[in-house]
């Protein structure tokens, strides 16, 4: 699977190992490189980075696509912060645009107006923003959605995958505050929505409702406290964290998929320098390019049409931006009986739980979730190569079902759209999707988890008797069969490198003295879970299977050592292919580069 | 003055106040009241042809005097301009019985319609057909853009793209509406919507709001494609699908791309 050509060797990549300093007349660069360097030592590091070795997939520029969003957020919010001006204090609008003239409105909505209207290339930037934001999250999503079913959060990457996720969450944290900045009617509603939200916690809510905006809604402190936690407190945290979840994955080095010459212990792409940089600086430059068409065409977040806010005035579909949807839709899920009084209070759980609750709860969910499956499986080895979501057939499903109860909560949000749009009644529309919320997950789980098993029998079934080419073949005593076609030894190595892990069988509850042994309850849990988890299973074909299949006679040209070599369990534990091992099994035990095969 | 002084105490005094009051703030009233709308009136003529359409095409529901059945309500007092907005949308005469009557193809042409409004309104005292002075929509736009926001938005959604009410019925859109029903619907409150009277909305607040939202119809949108003016729902929508589609696809291209 070498990717270079013999020009750019190994070899080649190691020529700027010399260690001695350059000779005079090395060109300008090499010059101020080596004063750098002679000042601050960074070249070490820097020829560390250029030598990381990326894998290359789609799927593995979802997260790119998200930096770059990020990137793109950074640019053009500073750029709005010159004109916009964070303050509730009043106003009356005089700008260029007819329809608010005269009209009484807070600085902040006539600077969000002026941004639109009167500055130079106010508008385009605004919505590149608006837009941008709404795909970092999308992406942002995706991309957890690919590090989930690829398996990918695996030892020794379950920092990564908290780090992300507290990114994910500050991110949503984010875009609520950015969208509540310009105080139309749109985003003010949703500071009294979620004003309510702050009311409902029980005991607390009031004074943290009355600490959040200084006193009573909406007061004038909320907009500037919510301008510097959107431009300076997230945005600070967000970039050192994405920093640091940048560092671990060359520290970890990125996973690849199963393939043959990839093993536990290379990765096998492009080097940084020059072709991954070439690329992803290009990608950088789609991403920017698409998103400043989509934001060129179509309108995002109108606040000239919405209006100043009015705590007196509300508009029909006041919904939040999408990624803040499933949350909304659970409060329009939730039915009205969980608001009671009890003791000479009103407990407001119709909208605590939808939300205040659920936030956290998800988040802990999937925090939660590698630690558990490590527990179930007791696996202690490092991963470095990905799975496919097919051969980790109940984990797909349950991410799956988790995507579905998700979707039906984001698909509530827009009850009242939908309703409109497709002429039915809103109260039917939230009944299905209340039944949904329940069945919809477990219904997702079965499906998806029979698709996956009847998948890998597919593979199997490719593996042993090749791909059915359709052609008849008679034979010489006048039987007819179909001749099958055997994989090359490429395509049949994605299909039988991955392990399947078998159920724990429950041990022995006492020990032989009869006595209870410690934590036998919670190694009972452990092997009903990993029941659960492992028993409906298929594994992959083993050599001797597939041996087995060729002496039936179904195809006699194949070489014992093509059958050898595609097998990974043979080999110790370790897929083997054509490229060089590095290291010992340690993540952080070879840390000085890595190289790609050849 | 000794006179009034001397029964200022008369049981019958304080009824008098009360009366002379009640004429005083009555008589402002009517002399400081916003005047009705009102256009033209209409002939005896047009009243008998009215009777006649409206026992051809209304009575089945409303009742051969118009005082309903169980099919349809009484139209005795809703005045001319129910019926012209009812038959001048094409929402009567019902074609079928459903959650709400729609707006649909329109039926009756301008002197039938005229014809059946004086008919109605010959039934009881309603309100009339308003006057194009206030129904041309040369209002003030920004006025009735904040007059929409706080009376109307919160069903037909701030730019009137409609929005959904409880069991399938509906804030219809406002979209391309004539100046003329849009008057009439806030005089009216047809179906589930609530009546704005001349108090509550003067006739130049109303023709305000017309101004407001035929500006929504001809506006340049200055943002690009409007995606319906749905709000954070359709915008949702589009990053999902064609956003992220046209990002993914740069990514599987530039993957596809050996160096
Ligand atoms: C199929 C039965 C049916 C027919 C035919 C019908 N209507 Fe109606 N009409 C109704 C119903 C039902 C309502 C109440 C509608 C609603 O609230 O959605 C109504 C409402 C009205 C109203 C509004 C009353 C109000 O309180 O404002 C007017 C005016 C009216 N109809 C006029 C007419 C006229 C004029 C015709 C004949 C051209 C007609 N209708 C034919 C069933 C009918
Ligand atoms: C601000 C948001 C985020 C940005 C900008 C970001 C960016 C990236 C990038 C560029 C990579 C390397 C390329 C790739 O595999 O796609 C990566 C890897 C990774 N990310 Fe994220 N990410 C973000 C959020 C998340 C989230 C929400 C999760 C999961 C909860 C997550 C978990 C991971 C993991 C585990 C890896 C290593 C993947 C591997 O090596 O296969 N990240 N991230």
């Amino acid at each position: 699977m070498s990717t270079e050509t013999p020009a750019r060797s190994a070899d080649a990549l190691r020529k700027d190992d010399d260690t001695s300093a350059p000779a005079k007349g090395a060109g300008a660069v090499g010059a101020v490189a080596s004063w750098v360097d002679e000042r601050t030592g960074t070249a070490k590091g820097f020829r560390y980075l250029m030598r990381k070795v990326f894998p290359d997939h789609w799927s593995f520029m979802l997260g790119e696509i998200a930096m770059y969003s990020l990137v793109i957020l950074l640019l053009t919010g500073t750029f709005l912060t010159f004109w916009f001006v964070p303050s509730a204090g009043h106003t009356v609008y005089d700008g260029s645009y007819e329809p608010l003239k005269g009209i009484a409105m807070s600085e902040a909505y006539a600077s969000t107006v002026d941004i639109s209207f009167d500055v130079r290339g106010g508008l385009i930037i605004r919505q590149i923003h608006h837009w941008a934001a709404l795909l970092f999250i999308v992406a942002i999503m995706l991309h957890m959605f690919r590090v989930f079913f690829t398996g990918a959060f695996r030892k020794p990457r379950e920092i990564n995958w908290i780090i992300g996720l507290t990114l994910l969450m500050l991110a949503l944290v984010e875009g609520f505050a950015g969208y509540s900045l310009p105080d139309d009617l749109l985003s003010g509603t949703g500071l009294r929505a979620a004003e309510g939200f702050m009311l409902s916690i029980p005991v607390l809510g009031s004074y943290i409702s009355y600490m959040v905006f200084g006193g009573g809604f909406p007061g004038e402190a909320i907009i500037p406290r919510l301008f510097t936690v959107h431009v300076l407190l997230l945005p600070a945290i967000i970039v050192g964290l994405f920093t640091a979840h940048i560092i671990l994955v060359m520290v970890h080095k990125h996973t690849q998929y199963p393939g043959p010459g990839r093993t536990e212990k290379n990765v096998v792409g492009f080097p940084m320098m020059p072709v991954y940089i070439a690329k992803a600086g290009g990608f950088f430059f789609i991403v920017f390019g698409i998103t400043a068409l989509i934001a060129g065409l179509v309108t995002i977040n109108p606040i000239w049409a919405y209006g100043p806010y009015e705590p007196t005035q509300v508009t029909a579909g006041s919904q939040p931006d999408w990624y803040m949807g499933f949350a909304d839709g659970a409060l329009r899920l939730l039915p009205g009986f969980l608001e009671f009084d009890l003791l000479g209070r009103t407990w407001s759980f119709n909208i605590f739980l939808g939300a205040i609750a659920l936030i956290p709860v998800l988040f802990t969910i999937a925090g939660a979730y590698p630690f558990l499956e490590a527990w179930i499986t007791g696996d202690k080895r490092e991963h470095h190569i990905l799975d496919r979501p097919r051969n980790a057939p109940t984990r797909t499903a349950l991410g799956m079902a988790a995507i579905s109860f998700y979707a039906v909560l984001f698909f509530a949000a827009g009850n009242d759209i939908m309703a409109i749009k497709l002429h039915l009644s809103i109260n039917d529309i939230t009944n299905i999707l209340r039944l949904s919320a329940v069945i919809l997950p477990p219904l997702v789980f079965w499906v998806t988890k029979r698709i996956c098993l009847s998948l890998q029998r597919r593979d199997r079934d490719l593996v042993l008797h090749g791909r059915e080419t359709g052609r008849i073949v008679r034979t010489a005593d006048g039987r007819f069969f179909e001749a099958h076609e055997p994989l090359d030894a490429h395509t049949r190595w994605r299909l039988v490198a991955f392990e399947s892990n078998r159920p724990l069988e429950l041990p022995e509850g006492s020990d032989s003295n009869g006595v209870r042994r410690m934590g036998a309850a919670k190694q009972r849990l452990r092997t009903r879970l990993s029941g659960f988890w492992f028993n409906d299973r298929i594994e992959a074909v083993t050599p001797a299977e597939l041996a087995a299949a060729h002496h039936r006679g179904e195809y006699e040209a194949l070489e014992a050592a093509a059958v050898e070599d595609s097998h990974p369990q043979e080999f110790g534990g370790h897929l083997h292919g054509g490229a060089e091992e590095i290291g010992t099994s340690h993540a952080y035990g070879h840390l000085e580069e890595e190289k790609s095969d050849r | 003055m000794s006179f009034l002084a001397a029964r200022r105490r008369h049981p019958a005094a304080i009824v008098l106040v009360l009366l002379l009051g009640l004429v005083v703030t009555g008589g402002l009233y009517t002399a400081l009241a916003p005047k009705d709308a009102k256009a033209a009136t209409a002939t005896a003529d047009d009243v008998k042809a009215g009777k006649d359409l409206f026992l051809a095409n209304c009575a089945s529901c409303h009742g051969t005097n118009a005082n309903g059945t169980a099919a349809g309500p009484s139209l005795v007092g809703v005045g001319a301009a129910a019926v012209d907005f009812q038959v001048g949308t094409g929402r009567m005469p019902l074609t079928q019985p459903g959650v709400q009557a729609q707006r649909n193809k329109v039926t009756m042409d301008a002197t039938e319609t005229k014809q059946l409004a004086a008919y109605v309104a010959s039934l009881g005292p309603g309100p009339a057909v308003p006057a194009t002075e206030y129904t041309n929509g040369n209002g003030n736009i920004a006025k009735g853009g904040e007059l929409f926001r706080v009376n109307c938005a919160m069903c037909h959604n701030f730019a009137g793209s409609g929005g959904a009410l409880t069991r399938g019925k509906f804030a219809p859109s406002l979209r391309n509406i004539e100046g003329k029903h849009i008057y009439e619907a806030m005089l009216t409150g047809p179906q589930s919507m609530p009546v704005f009277n001349d108090t509550n909305l003067s006739p130049q607040d109303k023709n305000d709001v017309i101004a407001y939202l035929h500006n929504v119809d001809n506006e340049a949108n200055a943002g690009g494609h409007n995606l319906g003016n749905l709000g954070p729902v359709s915008e949702g929508m589009f990053a999902w699908t064609i956003g992220i589609g046209l990002l993914i696809g740069a990514a599987v291209w530039l993957g596809r791309k050996a160096a």
